[in-house]
């Protein structure tokens, strides 16, 4: 059995301000909470941006870390779409080591996960994927029977599904 | 409204200063240094009205910045250079923000083209003082001053009101301001204080409070802060319920009116602690159900009918979990409240907790030597609690809390939830500059005082009357109760040998002037003498029995059905709690 912790994934629409990450992250910090990814970037309209970040740890805190960033003068809302009906992507670079006797296996994971590789050369690939959390953690199980070089993922931005704003 | 700039040439610490006036500042408590000079020049260059007070350090800056915001309820403001300026400040930022108290901090700061370059006297007190600020600013450009200051002083004193700290560079400070107006719009999307009340909250409140017949309404800061005190006592008299109040809501209730119960807690009034624990609802108006009140938390009132009004939604059920709340201005809430109760039956109860109040009174034995409770008790008759008290942190301080009653509002400050040792002097300073015609009284440890006593220079300077009565045991007291009721009394750094003779030193300072207390015959002739000097501070070196302790008492994490009120001869557990 695995204890992997529920990540919960929460959105914060923040002025773009100097300090304003600093401060949400001392909130996670201070109680306990980890943040396992976090994505930031400017909004439609620049003066604000967007962040969204996974963070574990204990869920009786949620409550009170959401209403404690919530409180932060610089946050506009903070809220949890965990289990929300949202779209939900990350993406990852993966660059593997590979000559061409095995290229084409390799070539058939991306084909089967729909990623695209955006750099070759004789001896290497780098390969991108975009999708679910789910469907990247599969793919870098797959391309783990390479002998893979590095890994860097996005972590995951979400959007709420409809009309409502996130 | 401030007139148009365009033909006046500021800096931007001219036009700090004349944003500062116009939000009506009457003090800046400050210490100058390199980083700062553009801004203390521009206190004597503007020709401003606001009076600088030159403070001996800057902790006591922020102590009286914060006891003149405790006593008026204005904003305070600190003014301070950069690096050890700025740090010798957090303690005080801190203490505020613990204690939701309105002050401004204005820190000199190095250039900005040397910021992160470890430069002389840099440090990065915006970084530093995150976790204990309502908000900070880092300003980089002069214009920016007007909007900044305009913000700062919303965001302190609206909502729950808190600590806000500007840095300024002196190259933004001394540079030129071309910002037009010095009257801009706020900018602050994310802040909205004003709250609409719940209707629907305050009905469900009421109709649990219909249901109760042993009610008991605990009054805390907010209440004050929110300037509920008639509305309280209105409501508790058309209730018929009994008042408690927090270390900080003394002064929400009187404490003289037939339905208070006295401070409730660690240290609270046996009264007031066995009313929590057998009501059948509790209902809390601005306090935030704090560990030194509640003890153990999942045993708190945990068969009682548990209400929250709290200004901030970020308290509702973080320490302990409540049934009815309602969010929003502790007077205005109480207000509606008081459209939708009537007279409950609680003859029974009030009946049963005067018992208790006969039973448990709050005492002290005047045998051996002098007690600090009696001359608190002497001090209290002798002024009808028509007093401003500021208190250090310690054994002092509960018996001050127990035995000096507070039956005005914004008469008590004390540094409740950091506990900070060295606050009760330079805040009664503070007061002193806000309330003049008050008279103010610092209750202080030999341990506190010690802290902060360089501030007798300031308070001579400006010839303030405040009144310090150094409760003498030679002892940091509450430590030293501790060690003997759990640590088999082994005496581990609470000796305060090398104290000085506290009024000798102030007989040091040019208008000071110390006076010894050493009997209890002797307590009124002193106090009163005391009473009689308003030339300048004096300090009464009380010289009082060592080894007294404290109580009642809940040791720390027990619940409160667990308090002891005299000293047990069997040997205590070790507390689990927090301090």
């Amino acid at each position: 059995m695995s204890h992997q912790p529920i990540i919960h994934t929460l959105s914060v629409y923040v002025s773009n301000k100097p300090g304003v990450l600093a401060r949400i992250a001392q909130v996670f910090a201070r109680r306990g909470f980890n943040i396992e990814s976090l994505v930031v970037s400017p909004a439609m309209d620049g003066k604000f941006s967007r962040m969204t970040i996974g963070i574990s740890g204990n869920p009786g805190m949620l409550d009170q870390i959401i209403k404690q960033v919530s409180k932060l003068i610089d946050v506009i809302s903070c809220k949890d779409h965990t289990g929300d009906e949202a779209v939900v992507r990350e993406l990852a670079l993966v660059k593997i080591r590979c000559g061409a006797d095995r290229r084409s296996e390799a070539l058939q994971i991306v084909e089967h996960f729909a990623c695209k590789t955006v750099d070759l050369t004789e001896k290497s690939m780098i390969i991108m994927a975009t999708g679910d959390s789910d469907k990247v953690d599969a793919f870098v199980r797959m391309i783990k029977a390479f002998d893979v070089v590095e890994l860097v993922r996005t972590g995951k931005v979400l959007m709420v599904r409809g009309e409502q704003p996130t | 409204m401030i007139a148009s700039t365009e033909h006046m040439k500021l800096d931007g610490a001219q036009a700090l200063v004349k944003c500062l006036e116009a939000q009506g500042v009457e003090y800046i408590w400050g210490l100058s240094g390199g980083a700062a000079i553009p801004i203390f020049d521009a206190l004597v260059t503007t020709g401003t009205k606001i009076k600088l007070i030159l403070v001996r350090h800057e902790q006591g800056a922020t102590h009286m910045a914060d006891g003149y915001a405790r006593a008026t309820g204005k904003p305070g403001v600190v003014l301070v250079t950069s690096g050890p300026g700025a740090t010798n400040t957090i303690t005080g930022i801190m203490t505020a923000h613990m204690d939701s108290v309105p002050m401004i901090v204005i820190t000199g700061q190095t250039i900005t083209p040397m910021l992160g370059k470890d430069a002389f006297q840099e440090a990065d007190v915006f970084g530093l003082t995150m976790p204990v600020v309502k908000h900070s600013y880092l300003i980089k450009n002069s214009n920016d001053i007007p909007r900044i200051v305009k913000e700062a002083f919303h965001i302190a004193s609206t909502g729950r009101p808190g600590p806000v700290l500007m840095d300024i560079p002196k190259d933004i400070s001394s540079g030129p301001f071309t910002g037009g107006t010095l009257d801009p719009e706020m900018d602050l999307p994310g802040y909205k204080p004003e709250i609409e009340i719940n209707q629907d909250h305050v009905k469900a409140i009421a109709a649990a409070l219909a249901k109760s017949k042993r009610p008991v309404i605990l009054a805390g800061h907010g209440a004050l802060i929110a300037r509920a005190f008639p509305t309280i006592e209105k409501l508790a008299e058309k209730l018929k319920a009994p008042v408690t109040t927090t270390l900080l809501g003394k002064g929400a209730f009187n404490e003289e009116h037939p339905l208070a119960l006295g401070m409730l807690g660690m240290h609270g009034t046996a009264y007031a602690n066995k009313a929590m624990v057998e009501c059948d609802l509790v209902m809390s108006i601005g306090s935030r159900y704090d560990d030194r009140i509640i003890g153990q938390a999942s045993k708190f009132c945990k068969d009682a009918v548990r209400i929250h009004i709290d200004i901030d939604i970020a308290e509702i059920n973080k320490m302990i979990n409540v049934h009815h709340y309602c969010i929003g201005d502790a007077r205005l809430v109480a207000e509606e409240l008081m459209k939708h109760v009537s007279e409950l039956d609680t003859k029974e109860w009030l009946k049963h907790l005067d018992g208790y109040k006969k039973k448990y009174p709050l005492k002290y034995g005047k045998q051996g030597g002098l007690k600090m409770q009696h001359i608190l008790d002497e001090l209290y008759k002798m002024t009808g609690g028509k007093i401003i008290v500021s208190t250090d942190v310690g054994q002092h301080q509960m018996w001050a809390a127990q035995f000096l009653k507070t039956v005005r509002p914004d008469d008590w400050l004390s540094s409740g939830g950091a506990g900070t040792m060295g606050y009760g002097f330079p805040a009664a300073i503070g007061a002193q500059f806000g309330k003049p015609e008050e008279q103010v009284w610092a209750i202080v440890g030999d341990g506190g005082f010690q802290m902060t006593m360089c501030e007798l220079s300031t308070a001579c300077v400006h010839k303030l009357p405040v009144k310090v009565l150094v409760l003498n045991n030679h002892y940091l007291g509450m430590v030293r109760q501790w060690q003997e009721l759990f640590y088999d009394d082994r005496k581990s750094g609470v000796d305060l040998e090398g104290n000085p003779d506290f009024a000798k030193l102030a007989d040091c300072y040019p208008g000071a002037k110390g006076f010894t207390l050493k009997r209890p015959a002797d307590i009124r002739k002193i106090l009163k003498r005391a009473m009689e000097y308003n030339d300048g501070p004096c300090v009464i070196n009380a010289e009082c029995e060592k080894t007294d302790n404290v109580f009642p008492m809940i040791p720390a994490g027990r619940a409160l059905e667990d308090m002891i009120i005299e000293r047990p001869r069997y040997k205590m557990e070790k507390p689990t709690g927090s301090t």
